[in-house]
């Protein structure tokens, strides 16, 4: 095997200015689409007292899993000793550092008073797993940045081995964290299940695996490096199996909730008559993000094709999109049982009844904001720190 | 591959150390700003001696009667905010405060019909209070669970748990409030059984006091820790339930007759 030799991401001026500006512009957007509805109240947005928590939250919780997600192929190379996913790790370490500042800021940003971030590091109630997840969040920049150093100091190789490990199992608690914000929630029929916890996890795998392929296919195109067939079959592989896991956690879920007679309603919302929830179960969550990429990553059709690579990872993001959105918006819109067995006539508070939510432009580009913020990071990082091999060919003694 | 003639004109160091201490300082700044209150009426402050409750009869509920609801409106200023311009009736009935709201049921099996007044329950073991990451949601020693919007940061999260749906958002600016219930955008609010006319003595609600005027006597308000108060002796003739008692949060308001 040559010996790899990592360099910053360097590519001529105009296209790597030109690619930031862009980045930039939108994430001036969202930062004036945050200040318009911090201005003007989350009444500009189509947030209610029903649907607390609308758009910003999906980008929001997208992110933040994918962050956990990315990290997985640093995980490999040093907790399971995959020798091809190594010269990857510094790249990943980067990208989930970047993902997670991108989903905070958007959950920072759609606060009702972002202006009080001190108070959300200052106070805590140790109770809540909001609060355990600020400390997960912060854990994570610390140990992965730490994790980074002692991948690519000399000083810090020693270290190697116990920041994998940390920042594996610091991971792992990251998702289980979120996924609790909603299995924590025994008032909501959607929610009050343990199965949310581990499903994250494994949405993580997938939607960080999906990310990074994407990135890392970006990069050595913008920075015109070769990158080998074999690591990326290896990732698609990876992707698939991630994919078909989901689809499983999603199956469990569904068939536990149907055979409780009590969960019955907000299967038939989800499933069957919830409108554009179902629709965006079916036709996104399960086509877009399951079906069509499960197709494109195992058909002998597509075998090493990269441009059904990439569209198949894009695919991924969008189904996992979906799945989030039914997943937060749906399970709010579905309206709580306060009374079994009782019809509710009349009430002035929407009781009873689906609560309806248009998302609003300003809460969409808050969202994209978010995104731009984690790719500027990567385009900022990888052209200051050398996270990138120079060249990810293809080892002589291997094939695909 | 790698062109040094392209390196930027900073040192990357001073770069990184530059790039964290502009993050550190955009962290704190608005916090330096920030003057936190101590919170605690005037006195000696909620006691554990008592628990405050409620006794709601649905029986004499009446279908049609908004009393309450009027009454807790004026009481803690929720009356003083209006519709913003532009906005549809409902948009508006969805995102304005509602502390307390009248919910008409009527049983799938037999048709019975049942009227009854929605809010906090105020609970034993509230949900909103384990869910809160900064503590602003909080129960008082004598049972009243309430928002400190000192500290309520608007992340919503209490909302989410809250099996009755009794919390409501400010969405929208604030022009005119009242001294003994202020109000901000961003924050998060709920009936805190009149919290100021306890504190100063007082030993009913607006919501009861609206409802006996009108002469129904539907709401009975009171400390569930004295047994001779009139709430605990009608509590020990009549049988109540709490709602959603499958949670056992053992609810400090309770409903006979539904």
């Amino acid at each position: 095997m040559k010996k790899l030799h990592y360099s910053e991401l360097w590519c001529s001026s105009p296209r790597y200015w030109g690619g930031l500006a862009a980045l930039a512009f939108v994430i001036l957007i969202g930062l004036g689409a945050a200040f318009y509805m911090e201005h003007n109240g989350h009444m500009v947005t189509g947030m209610s007292n029903q649907i607390v928590w609308g758009l910003p939250h999906v980008f929001a919780i997208f992110l933040i899993i994918a962050a956990s997600g990315a990290l997985n192929v640093a995980s490999i190379g040093s907790v399971f000793g995959g020798p091809l996913y190594k010269p990857l790790g510094r790249f990943s370490g980067l990208l989930a550092i970047a993902l997670l500042a991108g989903g905070l800021v958007v959950l920072l940003l759609d606060l009702g008073r972002p202006d009080r971030l001190i108070i959300a590091m200052t106070h805590y109630n140790f109770k809540s797993i909001f609060a355990w997840n600020i400390i997960l969040y912060t854990g994570f920049f610390t140990i992965v940045g730490l994790y980074l150093w002692a991948m690519m100091d000399r000083k810090g190789i020693q270290y190697y081995k116990v920041m994998g490990f940390a920042a594996f199992f610091w991971r792992l608690a990251l998702t289980t964290g979120t996924g609790s914000i909603f299995g924590f929630l025994v008032a909501r029929e959607a929610y009050d299940a343990a199965v949310l916890a581990p499903m994250f996890i494994i949405m993580s795998f997938s939607y960080g695996l999906a990310f990074f392929i994407i990135t890392l296919m970006s990069a050595y195109w913008w920075a015109s490096r070769e990158l080998g067939d074999l690591r990326l079959v290896k990732l698609k592989n990876l992707l698939g199996v991630f994919v078909g896991a989901v689809f499983y956690f999603t199956l469990v879920y569904h068939l536990t909730n149907l055979y409780i007679t009590q969960h019955h309603g907000i299967e038939n919302f989800i499933l069957l008559d919830g409108g554009v929830y179902t629709a965006a179960f079916w036709i996104g969550q399960i086509l877009i993000g399951t079906i069509v990429p499960l197709f494109m990553l195992y058909s002998p059709a597509f075998e090493k094709n990269r441009f059904a690579i990439a569209i198949a990872s894009v695919f991924v993001l969008v189904g996992g999109f979906f799945q989030l959105y039914v997943i937060i918006i749906g399970g709010q819109a579905y309206p709580m049982t306060l009374f079994p067995g009782k019809e509710v006539v009349a009430s002035s508070f929407l009781d009873g009844v689906v609560a309806s939510y248009t998302p609003s432009i300003p809460e969409f580009l808050l969202g994209l904001g978010g995104i731009a913020v984690a790719m500027t990071l990567v385009a900022v990082g990888s052209r200051m720190l050398k996270v990138l091999p120079e060249s990810l060919e293809d080892p002589e003694d291997e094939c695909v | 591959m790698s062109k040094q003639s392209d390196q930027p004109d900073m040192k990357r160091r001073e770069f990184i150390n530059k790039t964290v201490l502009a993050a550190g300082v955009a962290t704190v700044a608005p916090g330096v700003l920030l003057a936190i209150a101590k919170a605690g009426g005037p006195g000696t402050g909620a006691s554990s001696d008592v628990r405050w409750g409620m006794l709601v009869d649905t029986n004499k509920c009446a279908d049609d009667c908004t009393a309450c609801v009027d009454a807790c409106n004026k009481e803690n200023g929720i009356d003083l905010m209006n519709r913003p311009d532009g906005q549809s009736e409902a948009m508006w009935n969805a995102q304005r405060p509602q502390w307390i709201r009248k919910v008409k049921l009527k049983d799938r099996q037999t048709g019975e019909i049942t009227n009854l007044p929605m809010m906090c329950q105020h609970c034993e073991f509230p949900p909103c209070v384990d869910v809160c990451p900064t503590g602003a949601s909080f129960k008082r020693a004598d049972g009243i669970v309430m928002v400190d919007r000192h500290i309520c940061i608007g992340c919503r999260y209490c909302m989410m748990a809250c099996p009755y749906k009794a919390r409501s958002f400010i969405h929208s600016n604030v022009e005119h409030q009242t001294e003994r219930a202020p109000r901000g955008k961003g924050c998060v609010e709920s009936c805190n059984l009149c919290v100021h006319r306890i504190d100063y003595g007082g030993t009913t609600t607006a919501c009861q006091d609206a409802c006996e005027k009108d002469g129904h006597q539907a709401i009975l308000f009171g400390d569930l820790k004295d047994p001779d108060s009139a709430l605990s002796k009608a509590l020990k003739q009549k049988s109540s339930r709490q709602i959603r008692a499958d949670l056992e949060l053992n609810t400090g308001v309770r409903y006979t007759n539904v």
